[in-house]
């Protein structure tokens, strides 16, 4: 398992989970906003490498955990499960996702699916400057209302945008933004398996589980969830029946 | 019929109509930016004709003939932006 709140140094006050899409530059804002405090190591068991590093921000300790960069959040490789593993039952405080301006729209399938995990997300559209020298220019704003979580513009190779994402960060960390992340409604058929299977999914150990996600998960057959939950015999009827099988 | 996107030559763009692939390697190429809707640039083709290169959504990405060959495509006049 990796490691939860309770093992680490009783100094770290918040914790930041970092993901996005591979060659983000993800690792330049982890470098940027942990200076030289970062270093490297084994997730025990896992032959995946992250990275964790401290930065201090307002009075209070945050420790940054380097996901492996993923397009998607399924569980399909080793990376991707990790990655998801962490966000879905670590729960950090934050989940910071990094996207690459230049092509945004790549990116926001993987915020989409962070957003269907946990609310307590921020958004960094980072390379805005190379994004600029290609013409584009980002709505951030546009973005975050849509997404309905903070949004922050970053070229984070020359610092810049860093504090407004530090305090974005801190600001979620505390609760004193509590994000309203879209949710994504589906057909008819998929809605009301959800609705049917949510009254079943009490997972003692992760009470903090988003239910909605986990009953997605378990109807489209991911077997790698069923090691988290013991699944009761009701669920097992609800799964059963075909009516979405098909979809 | 809507071509397969291993049948398209090199060089042309086409616009992706459905992703017919199911299961794991249905999600892995929607994640990938395989989106319906959304265009592909054919780049290059390895010397056996084995994989393909494809720019998509600002990406390069290599698909083996059998996973292009379940991604049915409109073929595109001219080339517009994408990314």
């Amino acid at each position: 398992m990796l490691k939860s709140k309770e093992d680490l140094n009783q100094e770290i006050d918040w914790i930041v989970a970092l993901a996005g899409n591979p060659n983000t530059g993800k690792s330049t804002v982890f470098n940027a906003l942990t200076g030289l405090n970062q270093h490297t190591g084994n997730w025990p068991g896992k032959t995946v490498l992250k990275a964790e590093g401290t930065y201090a921000y307002g009075g209070y300790n945050y420790l940054l955990i380097d996901l492996p960069g993923t397009y998607s959040l399924f569980a399909n490789s080793l990376e991707e499960q990790v990655a998801r593993d962490y966000i879905c039952f670590e729960q950090p405080d934050v989940s910071l996702i990094v996207t690459d301006a230049t092509c945004l729209a790549r990116h926001l399938n993987l915020v989409l699916q962070v957003l269907e995990i946990t609310d307590k997300v921020v958004v960094c559209v980072n390379l805005l400057d190379e994004a600029t020298r290609k013409g584009i220019q980002v709505n951030l704003e546009a973005l975050s209302c849509e997404l309905g979580v903070p949004v922050v513009g970053t070229t984070a190779r020359d610092g810049v945008g860093l504090e407004e994402l530090k305090e974005t960060i801190a600001l979620v960390a505390q609760r004193v933004i509590c994000p309203q992340p879209r949710v994504i409604s589906y057909d008819r058929e998929i809605e009301g398996a959800i609705a049917e299977l949510l009254p079943h999914l009490n997972v003692e150990a992760y009470p903090n589980l988003n239910k909605r996600w986990l009953a997605l998960r378990l109807l489209e057959g991911d077997p790698s969830i069923f090691d988290y939950i013991k699944t009761p015999e009701a669920i097992n009827e609800v799964l059963v029946k075909p009516v979405w099988a098909e979809g | 019929m809507a071509p397969s996107l291993n049948k398209i030559p090199i060089g042309q763009v086409c616009r992706i109509k459905e992703v017919t692939a199911s299961g794991i390697l249905r999600r892995r190429l929607l994640d990938l930016g395989f989106v319906p809707g959304g265009s592909v640039f054919i780049v290059r083709r390895a010397p056996l004709g084995d994989p393909t290169a494809y720019l998509v959504r600002g990406a390069l990405i290599a698909l083996r003939e059998e996973e292009a060959a379940t991604i049915d495509c409109r073929v595109k006049e001219e080339e517009d932006a994408f990314c």
